[in-house]
């Protein structure tokens, strides 16, 4: 497709000899000025946040991949045959899948009560919803703990055991599902849903076969962030899960260890896996969204 | 508009509901009510501690510096990327988002690569030109820049769109020259949006924990931020300080969500 559209920006210029200023005048401004509209401030602003975005961003990330390939493939095979390590990427990976499939549903129904629901105190439900984003995830580690930790009123002990990275975990990425699905829900228009009532429909059907189906991409959308932030958490999950080896010590803590024992090599190969790991995952949901608006 | 039974109606709320006052609600509340459970001694207390003020301080110096690298930069970038046309424009747009789906244990192990004084890619040039990045400010300020880098970005970027260059183009034409026309036509009409980047900024760059950790080598009394702080206190059995500080860094962020609640009806309304 990239390649196809590429293609179609230089028949654009080869059709206005004129370039830029020729397309300027064009029903689709913006997207018809193929070439450079830079002046020479402009140019110079963008050489400048080019270069530090670079240094900060792009060439430390690019050094991660290098460091972790220096070795050809053979690094790579080491750090995963490691047991430890292999029991960590099972346990983040399952656990993501897991807090992902619970944020898909409750995402929705909370967004859904938000959105369509009226009842005092919902203004204060939209606000603390936002708390995860904006709290230090080190804290969001010691308020579980207050809850669930040794000293719990509710009577439960849920430190360092699997359940504590499950809750971390979900606390952390409760915003991403409700964020992205409230504004579509607040778009979307009633007349459909009327006349699917109006023709029979029960409001479960109507749910399914009227509503859910506008809803996916933007589920599909907060799922996937909320995938990718789970399998990278690390600050909640310090005070809370104990970073017991083979029973709650995730991808993070292991590449921590890694580069406290100098092991950077070791931690950049596994944290490449990791990112390999967020992108197949965002792809596929990609994907399997692209599947279920095309059916509808 | 879907007609909702009342039993399922009652259901939906009270699963939402439940969910956030277990999940978040109650275990806030749980640590404010600790931090004041001897009335106001553990605040004073840890407010007289040296350790905890030189922290906090730190975390705020190191933020505000964050806050405003980014700030500039995201600016600076949202104009280029809506009001300009180059080469590589896409891409350099798609890259800019892309600090968010990174761990940050990954970008401190990121700059650590680049720029320790020992075998990094650049920190030993940078270092024998008088720079430390690593175990020092330089390196904590760039690490909370990257965990935060793209929010002004998110916020401003639209708006830009949305407001469009008919009001630019008539000052251009009127004879503003460009500084001119950025003050007193493009910067009013995002105000609000760059108000909004900046508090989630700020609210982000506080509370980073892992980046920092990393970059900052948790030097006792000279690189430990607030965050490290409560780590370093709850593991040494203070939890009263912990939880004060704790309370301070919750308080903060509240602070920016009920700011940010506030900025947004107005800024919809404008």
């Amino acid at each position: 497709m990239a390649p196809a559209r590429a293609g179609a920006l230089l028949d654009d210029v080869a059709a206005s000899p004129a370039g830029s200023t020729g397309g300027r005048r064009g029903r689709r401004p913006r997207r018809s000025t193929p070439r450079s509209t830079l002046t020479r401030g402009s140019g110079l602003a963008l050489g400048i946040a080019t270069v530090w975005f670079s240094l900060l961003v792009l060439i430390p990330l690019a050094a991660i991949v290098a460091t972790a390939g220096e070795n050809g493939l053979g690094r790579y095979i080491d750090v995963l045959r490691n047991p430890q390590t292999w029991a960590a990427v099972q346990l983040t990976v399952g656990q993501a899948l897991l807090v992902t499939l619970v944020n898909v549903v409750v995402g929705t129904v909370i967004a859904w009560v938000l959105v369509r629901d009226h009842f005092p105190g919902k203004a204060i439900l939209d606000v603390v919803i936002d708390i995860p984003f904006a709290l230090p995830t080190i804290v969001a580690g010691l308020v579980l703990l207050a809850l669930y930790g040794p000293d719990s009123p509710l009577g439960v002990n849920w430190a360092f055991s699997e359940m504590a990275v499950t809750l971390a975990l979900a606390f952390v990425t409760l915003p991403f599902v409700v964020r992205t699905v409230q504004p579509v829900l607040e778009e979307l228009e009633s007349d459909v849903e009327e006349a699917a009532a109006s023709l029979g429909a029960r409001p479960l059907t109507t749910f399914r076969r009227v509503i859910l189906p506008s809803l996916v991409p933007a589920i599909t959308a907060g799922a996937a962030l909320s995938f990718a932030r789970a399998i990278s958490e690390y600050g909640s999950l310090v005070l809370l899960s104990g970073n017991l080896p083979f029973r709650t010590e995730v991808v993070s803590v292991r590449v921590l260890t890694f580069i406290e024992n100098g092991n950077n090599a070791s931690a950049a190969a596994l944290a490449s896996v990791m990112l390999f790991v967020a992108l197949v995952v965002i792809v596929l949901l990609d994907i399997v969204q692209r599947r279920v608006s095309r059916r509808a | 508009m879907l007609e909702t039974s009342t039993p399922v109606k009652w259901g939906l709320r009270a699963v939402a509901i439940g969910y956030v006052f277990f999940l978040v609600a109650w275990p806030v509340a749980m640590v404010v009510r600790a931090t004041f459970a001897g009335g106001l001694g553990n605040l004073t207390d840890a407010l007289g501690d040296e350790r905890i003020v030189g922290a906090l301080q730190l975390t705020v110096m190191v933020a505000f510096w964050a806050v405003v690298i980014n700030l500039v930069f995201g600016v600076t970038m949202s104009l280029l990327l809506v009001r300009y046309e180059f080469p590589g424009k896409r891409v350099l747009s798609a890259l800019v988002d892309l600090p968010m789906s990174v761990s940050p244990v990954v970008v401190g192990l990121a700059l650590l690569l680049v720029y320790n004084g020992r075998d990094g890619w650049f920190g030993p040039t940078a270092e024998a030109a008088g720079l430390q990045v690593i175990f020092d400010s330089p390196g904590m300020i760039m690490a909370t820049c990257f965990v935060a880098l793209p929010l002004v970005i998110r916020e401003v970027v639209p708006v830009l769109r949305e407001v469009g260059d008919d009001q630019e183009q008539a000052a251009r034409s009127l004879g503003a020259s460009g500084p001119q026309t950025f003050w007193r036509i493009t910067l009013p009409s995002i105000k609000w949006a760059v108000v909004y980047g900046v508090v989630l900024s700020l609210a982000r760059s506080l509370g980073e924990f892992g980046a920092v950790k990393i970059v900052s080598g948790n030097i006792t009394g000279q690189t430990q931020t607030a965050t490290l702080l409560v780590e370093a206190k709850y593991q040494n059995f203070q939890q009263e300080s912990a939880y004060a500080i704790s309370f301070l860094l919750i308080a903060v962020s509240v602070a920016c969500l009920v700011v940010v609640a506030f900025l947004r009806p107005r800024s919809d309304e404008r």
